[in-house]
């Protein structure tokens, strides 16, 4: 052991790493619950003021619906992009020439940034010159409507999205043993049987570690939101971390907001972790199946 | 010599296109195969053709009416090609201050990677040879890091780089971009270089060579692979950054393009083919990358979440 000791590389390699990531990191992550007891505008130093933040944010309505406003959102995220990319990554997974040319194209919005997306469909759906002007859309406020804007978001954050995680599933598709299907075939299962029997069930953990990806980075996510619409009409898309963003630095109360800010990471986790055992127990019922 | 046995050793790289198991249906049962195939899945089909005119279409209408002029983009069909195509969007926004946004973002990026890099490289390293205890918490730490959201950090990274004197500079952007890039990158190298055969390690340990010999010598050959992957998932994220620009930064000297393009929506006002031209600009060098390497670049995308 003493022998090849020296060899090894000494704890000093790592050190670095990880004192940087605790410093822009780590450390952020413990102060913002620090601050969430703070009172701080933005300069100076906060001051510690207890429970007051907490206590404000149980009465605060404009806060609680940005909240529930998010929880919709979340869901009705999750609900749009799972089987999207789900059937195109597995779609994708084919080593047909024509899916590989295809597939190709499908991951362009992947190389697109988040302003830069968010500024093309604002211009596409622009109720004057945009893209409903075309086509028997026409006059539908995308945007500008508070009862479809939503609903408008969610399906911009679809199309942002959907690329990365239909990756995660063509990647996963591709590692299913061909033998399972062949079996299948043999037995006569046709296509649509093969798929809820063999790919779904073996896709889980993909359907999994997409999922949490999914929900943790809708919950926090808002600059799309910030670009499209600023959070209007009105309300109507003020999801909760761009409540928080525009609490902080466009209303300077930076403790309040960082309220917002540890509530939003205590949901993203408790949800993270509600889906992995969730989903434990559900795997192991399906391994006894033989599958 | 070693470091030639060392370069030709096969390293499987990480990620969704990593390891694929051969096809080994007995020969028999491929008709089968080909006959189930044969038959063309028509859902699948239309749903890809629908996904596909989702995608291709805006792509579409940003480049046709970044070539239009501001008066064929007022009047004309949104989805007709442009009636005179024209340059002209582009000279004005490459003299409305986008060279010293794409200079801002070719230095944020270049110094994000090289402090992930460097400092990536040597951590998995150690997290993948060195028996410390320290070491492995360390990693365990690093690992948490993955569920941190970057937008639930940024007042405390706010009070940070103000504390710090750094506001309104480009160091500002980087450090806490490259931070967060960190667990990622450690993640990716970490499982490439725990793939190294332990024989190697002890062939270099045989003749002699110390730590930093091993790293220059045997690592940084070995995971050239899981590097490329990390430079490219970090520079893209560096490079698409919105977050940390927007909260750290304000004044022009400073301005990265993500936010330089929000400005120019301001700036330009209702010329839409202007804006949509500096839209069309900034994706460019990402989509030459692209052409050049699509695997490399998709690997690094999901760099760290393929399996």
């Amino acid at each position: 052991m003493s022998h090849t000791a020296h060899h090894r590389p000494s704890a000093l390699y790592a050190l670095p790493a990880f004192g940087f990531f605790a410093l822009f990191a780590a450390l952020p992550m413990v102060l913002v619950v620090y601050l969430s007891f703070t009172s701080w505008g933005g300069l100076g130093l906060p001051e510690p003021n207890g429970l007051q933040n907490w206590s404000r944010l149980l009465n605060d309505e404009a806060a609680l619906a940005s909240m529930w406003r998010t929880a919709l959102f979340t869901a009705l995220a999750w609900a749009a992009q799972t089987p999207i990319a789900l059937l195109i990554g597995v779609w994708a997974a084919g080593r047909q020439r024509n899916r590989a040319v295809l597939s190709s194209l499908f991951f362009l919005p992947l190389l697109l940034s988040t302003a830069a997306i968010a500024l093309l469909w604002q211009a596409l759906l622009d109720p004057n010159f945009g893209i409903t002007q075309a086509g028997p859309l026409g006059g539908i406020l995308f945007l500008g409507d508070p009862a479809i804007a939503l609903y408008t978001v969610v399906f911009v954050i679809t199309w942002q999205y959907v690329p990365f995680h239909t990756l995660l599933y063509q990647g996963a598709a591709r590692t299913i043993p061909a033998s399972l299907y062949d079996s299948a075939t043999l037995d006569g299962a046709g296509r649509f049987k093969q798929f809820w029997h063999i790919t779904l069930p073996q896709l889980r953990y993909t359907i999994i570690t997409s999922s949490i990806l999914m929900v943790v980075g809708t919950l926090t996510t808002f600059e799309t939101v910030l670009i499209l619409t600023g959070g209007g009409p009105g309300t109507a898309t003020r999801i909760a971390p761009l409540h928080m963003y525009i609490t902080g630095f466009s209303g300077f109360e930076m403790g309040y907001a960082s309220t917002i800010a540890v509530l939003l990471v205590v949901f993203g986790t408790g949800l993270s972790l509600l889906v992995m055992r969730i989903s434990r127990f559900r795997s192991m019922s399906s391994q006894q199946e033989g599958l | 010599m070693s470091t030639q046995h060392v370069t030709t050793t096969p390293v499987a790289a990480p990620g969704p296109g990593g390891p694929r198991p051969p096809v080994s249906a007995p020969r028999r049962r491929r008709p089968l195969r080909a006959r189930l195939r044969r038959r063309p899945n028509l859902l699948a089909g239309v749903l890809a053709t629908i996904w596909l005119i989702l995608v291709a279409g805006p792509l579409y209408y940003m480049i046709s009416s970044s070539l239009r002029s501001r008066s064929d983009y007022l009047s004309g069909n949104p989805l007709a090609p442009p009636s005179s195509p024209t340059l002209e969007n582009y000279w004005t926004v490459l003299e409305g201050g986008f060279t010293r946004y794409l200079f801002n973002n070719v230095v944020v990026t270049v110094a994000t990677v090289l402090i992930v890099v460097g400092l990536a490289v040597p951590a998995a390293y150690a997290i993948a040879r060195s028996t410390s205890r320290l070491v492995q918490r360390g990693f365990t730490l690093l690992l948490a890091g993955l569920a941190i959201p970057a937008q639930a950090t940024i007042i405390p990274v706010y009070l940070l780089i103000t504390r710090m004197n750094l506001y309104d500079s480009l160091t500002a952007i980087i450090l806490p971009t490259a931070a967060f890039a960190l667990p990622v990158g450690t993640l990716v190298l970490t499982n490439s270089l725990r793939d190294v055969p332990r024989e190697l390690y002890e062939a270099q340990a045989i003749d002699g060579a110390g730590a930093f010999r091993v790293l220059r010598h045997l690592v940084l050959p070995l995971a050239r692979p899981a590097i490329v992957t990390v430079v490219i998932f970090t520079s893209l994220t560096a490079w698409n950054g919105f977050l940390f620009p927007l909260v750290l930064t304000q004044s022009e000297s400073t301005r990265v393009l993500t936010l330089g393009l929000w400005n120019f929506q301001g700036q330009f006002g209702t010329n839409v083919p202007a804006l949509l031209a500096a839209v069309t600009l900034s994706v460019l060098p990402i989509f030459v990358v692209y052409l050049i390497g699509r695997r490399f670049l998709l690997s690094g995308l999901t760099a760290g979440f393929g399996k």
